[in-house]
């Protein structure tokens, strides 16, 4: 993503006045970006199994909630705000406060509102992706507790090394057109970290733990792929130079081949062509082609989603062969999938879109792939840590992973006190009758008459 | 009288259930049913973790006869049920002390 001053110079852009075009675009992308989150709460909730599956979208969730009120705080200021040594943002814009209607992120010609708000989207998602590898069994509380030092210790600053002017890995030259390494490596990387600490779920290679709702996985896997349109063209911030076009077809080129590429080896491999193989051959493409969609031709995104494919498909299986339990393959899909995505761009840059760099295949020379290298390694290094560490001190403070009781029986149950479905036959609900009777508006009380008549009332309202 | 009960393929239901109109059964009793015989379950691969299912679906037919017919009612829902292959079900009988229809208090032979 080409936000920081000093390199906006790839593109001349007039800089001076707020474009209406641009600016549409923008309020709409991050708009699209935003309805990943949801997206991937499908995806992750339909691959759970069924006692734990709200509480698989509210770690998604609580994440629009947190890290929105994070990045008004502080979040922008230490992603975007002037740059301190190349490794963090000053805070210029505490609770964004003293910004200018059309005052314009520098360098662009969209409002810094505009901005701040299409970033905030990343934001929210990246930690949200983390989730899928801690399933079934951390406090929410925790997890809640967990994001927030996350983002503020982790997804801000390497946001700002490879986003923002000044960043040591921008200023290094590493591509990253909208999030290989800052989004995906990291989340990856996390994800790793955080479950070395967690563990494995009870019954982990011995219990089957199937997905509960592979329609469910399909649907959230269909909203990452719209929202990703948003998520990787609008990392241009404009429109008028052609490069987010060429990114959106790029996306949906990788995609495309990614999901080909997954049946293919799951069709050799075990015999059939699953839709979760669909789905999570998409999901790979999407997340490999993300640092790569300004940097190589449709045939190199053809080559860049194939190789992501097969890749992870093969990669999901390492877990029971290690006997880590990164149960809905966080590390098999983003690390994977954002490693091969931001290394490929070392062979497959075609120059031409974004900038000029081109590649070792192209003739560049392997100039490019290490700097990929260097911004893949040190993004991932960095974020393993920190992440280990983080989780390590919330299960210190409150204990992160939730009892075996509650761990067996359900964290939808234990920490939201609901379940998802009513899988009750003939009218019936399983037992289940108001534990005080509902509670009803002053006044109406008395025409409501005995407990079951109450009773039949709450059903109707819910 | 017997009870006849015949555990079957889901997709052979309306042949038997034809099979056994045409042999003068006025009632019967179907539900969902999952298990397994000989040929156990099925495999099922989720990103590449083969998990075994044991429980097939089946449907469960029961029907209440008169002794004499029962022999002859067992071979109706065998024939009827039959594809041939690994996996067909099984049908038993078994003896059945009272029936009363429960709209008119008809008991035995009467209430079938």
């Amino acid at each position: 993503m080409p936000v920081g001053l000093s390199a906006a110079s790839t593109v001349s852009l007039a800089a001076d006045k707020l474009d209406t075009g641009n600016t549409t675009f923008m309020i709409i992308s991050a708009a699209l970006v935003m309805v990943m989150t949801p997206g991937l709460a499908f995806f992750y909730g339909g691959m759970v199994r069924v006692k734990s599956v709200l509480n698989m979208l509210m770690m998604s969730f609580i994440s629009l909630g947190v890290v929105t009120i994070l990045w008004v705080l502080y979040g922008f200021s230490l992603t975007f705000g002037t740059d301190a040594g190349g490794f963090i943002g000053k805070g210029d814009y505490l609770g964004l406060s003293g910004i200018g209607l059309t005052e314009l992120w520098p360098g662009y010609t969209i409002p810094i509102y505009v901005f701040a708000v299409f970033q905030l989207m990343f934001a929210v998602i990246t930690p949200a992706l983390i989730s899928g590898a801690l399933a079934d069994r951390v406090k929410f509380t925790a997890w809640t507790l967990f994001i927030t030092l996350w983002v503020t210790v982790v997804y801000f600053p390497v946001a700002h090394w490879v986003w923002g002017a000044g960043g040591w890995l921008f200023e290094l030259g590493v591509i990253d057109f909208a999030g290989g390494t800052a989004v995906h490596i990291n989340a990856g990387a996390a994800a790793l970290g955080a479950i070395l600490v967690l563990g494995k779920r009870i019954g982990f290679k011995k219990d089957p733990m199937r997905p509960h709702n592979l329609p469910l996985v399909m649907l959230g896997a269909g909203l990452l792929w719209f929202g990703w349109f948003g998520f990787n063209a609008g990392s241009w911030l404009g429109v008028k130079d052609g490069v987010a076009g060429v990114a959106f077809f790029n996306t949906q080129i990788a995609t495309a081949a990614a999901m080909l590429g997954w049946l293919a080896f799951e069709r050799i491999r075990h015999g059939s062509f699953t839709t979760l193989g669909a789905a999570s051959g998409a999901v790979a493409g999407l997340v490999a082609i993300t640092p790569a969609c300004g940097a190589v031709s449709p045939m190199g995104a053809i080559a860049v989603g194939v190789i992501a494919g097969v890749l992870c498909a093969w990669a999901v299986g390492l877990k029971y062969r290690f006997g880590y339990d990164d149960s809905l393959d966080v590390i098999g899909v983003h690390l994977v999938g954002g490693l091969t995505g931001s290394l490929l761009i070392g062979l497959f840059a075609s120059g031409g879109v974004q900038s000029d760099v081109k590649g070792l295949f192209y003739g560049g020379g392997f100039d490019q792939l290490g700097k990929q290298a260097i911004g893949a390694f040190s993004v991932l290094g960095y974020s393993f840590v920190a992440s280990y560490l983080l989780a390590k001190i919330v299960d210190l403070v409150i204990g992160f992973r939730a009892t075996a009781d509650e761990e067996t029986a359900g964290v939808d149950q234990a920490f939201h006190a609901e379940t998802a479905y009513d899988f009750s036959a003939v009218g019936g609900s399983l037992g289940r009758t108001p534990a005080t009777g509902p509670v009803l508006p002053i006044g109406e009380e008395n025409g409501s008459g005995t407990t079951e008549n109450q009773a039949e009332q709450k059903k109707v309202d819910a | 009288m017997k009870l006849i009960t015949a555990v079957v393929k889901p997709y052979r239901l309306d042949d038997v259930k034809d099979a056994l109109q045409s042999f003068g059964v006025n009632g019967l009793t179907v539900t969902e049913a999952s298990g397994y015989g000989r040929q156990r379950g099925h495999t099922e691969v989720y990103r590449g973790a083969e998990y075994t299912i044991d429980l097939v679906p089946k449907v469960r037919i029961e029907v209440l006869v008169e002794d004499d017919d029962a022999e002859q009612l067992i071979d109706v829902i065998v024939k009827a049920a039959r594809t041939g292959k690994i996996g067909d079900g099984k049908v038993w009988s078994v003896p059945v002390e009272t029936a009363v229809r429960v709209r008119t208090g008809e008991r035995g032979p009467d209430a079938l």
